[in-house]
């Protein structure tokens, strides 16, 4: 490519970016604290029902995480929780529910191609990622707090 | 007379007309602005199919049949039918036109497919090759959102530059003589790419090519935007509005009295959530079928620039952090 092109394709992106409408942060990040805090509240309190009906805290926190995901899934096939998303953006996404609903509407989206080539070929994919580099860094940093306990640091 | 004319045009000795226009839609176009004008509005996304590639099949299939019972035609009178969709393989055009049995020309020009049929079209019949001739084009936000973005389920939130698709198809029947619409010319556009890579910015895309096919339009005819009652492109949205005439006033025209786009009309962006408009094929397609070519008939505007623009964007090149290069094809219609 000259740099004729070059220069007029970085000049139009520029005048474009001036011109494009985007989502105010200020307001998007307040419509995100709120509806992130309200499903963090729901879980607090599936957690206390749960350590008040005398369970062990981690058979309460695994009890809250399959209830949220349940709800989530609920909401993502009678089509709510899009809604919830549109309004709360990263609010909704980054929460355990967010990640249900990655899950759940390709499930629902590809079931007509079939259980292997559909769902089964395509329940990850927007979910795959976070899995594969979740597990990866994890991985990686469990490394290095080996590496760090054998040194003698911890 | 001489035919060809310019860099980019044809001036028809012989225009083809548009002897019959149908338009068939989803529910949300139908709560539009343009509600009330398409021929036919399903109460639901599926049409009685069981995918949405079967239901934007149907939707070809129904303007298809629409269109011929307006032109009082029998399917076998058809000589040619250009067709296209959005998806991979042009799917929904084959699954909806097979039980037509007419030979067809299968394209792809993104959302200006209705453009390129109809210019293609129209060369058939002014060339003499066929008495009747069909252009179809359709689009299908399930099958679209599907194929280039995520499962409809999927939670999100839509960058406000985003356009959204139109479900929707519309057909055309062309002939050499009848109808109070004829196609006077054509300016087919280049591939015009200034490197945008949001393909959540479709307008920003498409208005340089739009901008490139105007302006050669009005370079070939030896024209002005005076010259024409509407200049009316395919679906730049509100965005992509903005950037085109700001490209052609830099190039020394200015179109802000005549221009509108599809994209703008086919929806009311304050109570249907639509950000910067509509796009796919269906809009440009179905937008000319109820809104352009009743005024075109009736008089009130006489002539009338059809632009549909195309994105065209494949999810891969798009991964690979290609850029979304834009095709616009200029249709000169005129009350007859």
């Amino acid at each position: 490519m000259d740099d004729l092109k070059k220069k007029r394709n970085k000049d139009y992106n520029d005048y474009v970016k001036q011109v494009t409408p985007t989502h105010s942060l200020p307001l998007n990040m307040c419509k995100a604290f709120l509806v992130g805090g309200i499903i963090c509240i729901i879980g607090q309190a599936i957690t206390n029902f749960c350590l008040n009906a005398d369970m062990e805290k981690d058979v309460a926190g695994g009890w809250t995480s399959l209830i949220l995901i349940l709800c989530s899934v609920l909401l993502t096939g009678l089509n709510i929780y899009p809604s919830i998303a549109k309004f709360g953006g990263a609010g909704a996404l980054v929460p355990i529910t967010g990640f249900a609903n990655s899950v759940a509407a390709p499930a629902i989206e590809y079931q007509k191609e079939g259980q292997v080539f559909g769902i089964g070929c395509k329940i990850f994919t927007i979910a795959g990622p976070v899995i594969l580099y979740g597990i990866f860094s994890s991985w990686v940093l469990g490394l290095i707090y080996y590496i760090l306990t054998k040194v003698g640091v911890f | 007379m001489e035919q060809i004319i310019g860099k980019q045009s044809v001036e028809f000795e012989n225009p083809a007309h548009i002897i019959a226009g149908a338009s068939i839609v989803g529910k949300k176009e139908g709560e539009g602005p343009l509600g009330s004008l398409f021929d036919l509005v399903g109460d639901d996304y599926l049409f009685g199919e069981k995918t949405w590639e079967l239901a934007e099949g149907a939707l070809q299939r129904e303007a298809a049949q629409i269109a011929i019972g307006k032109a009082k035609l029998e399917s076998w009178q058809i000589r040619y039918v250009f067709s296209g969709d959005l998806l991979e393989q042009i799917i929904a055009t084959s699954f909806g036109l097979e039980n037509l049995q007419i030979p067809l020309f299968g394209i792809y020009g993104a959302c200006s497919t209705v453009g390129e049929g109809l210019s293609l079209a129209s060369m058939i019949v002014s060339g003499g090759f066929a008495r009747y001739v069909l252009a179809i084009a359709s689009s299908h936000f399930g099958s679209a959102e599907k194929q280039f973005r995520f499962p409809l389920g999927y939670a999100n939130q839509r960058p406000l530059s985003t356009t959204y698709t139109v479900t929707g198809s519309g057909a055309f029947v062309l002939a050499k003589e009848g109808g109070k619409c004829k196609i006077a010319g054509i300016t087919s556009g280049k591939v015009v790419d200034f490197g945008v890579e949001d393909s959540m910015n479709m307008g920003a895309c498409m208005a340089p090519a739009a901008g490139d096919t105007i302006y050669q339009n009005f370079i070939d005819f030896n024209r002005s935007p005076q010259d024409y009652d509407k200049i009316i492109t395919g679906d730049l949205g509100y965005v992509g509005q903005e950037i085109l005439i700001k490209l052609l006033k830099d190039k020394g025209f200015d179109i802000s009295q005549q221009h509108t786009d599809c994209g703008i009309e086919i929806y009311d962006r304050e109570t249907q959530d639509t950000h910067s408009g509509g796009s796919g094929c269906g809009c440009a397609a179905t937008t000319l079928s109820a809104y352009i070519l009743p005024k075109i008939e009736s008089g009130e505007w006489k002539k009338v620039l059809f632009v549909p623009t195309g994105a065209l964007m494949s999810k891969i090149s798009f991964n690979e952090g290609e850029s979304v290069p834009g095709i616009a094809h200029g249709v000169v219609l005129e009350h007859c």
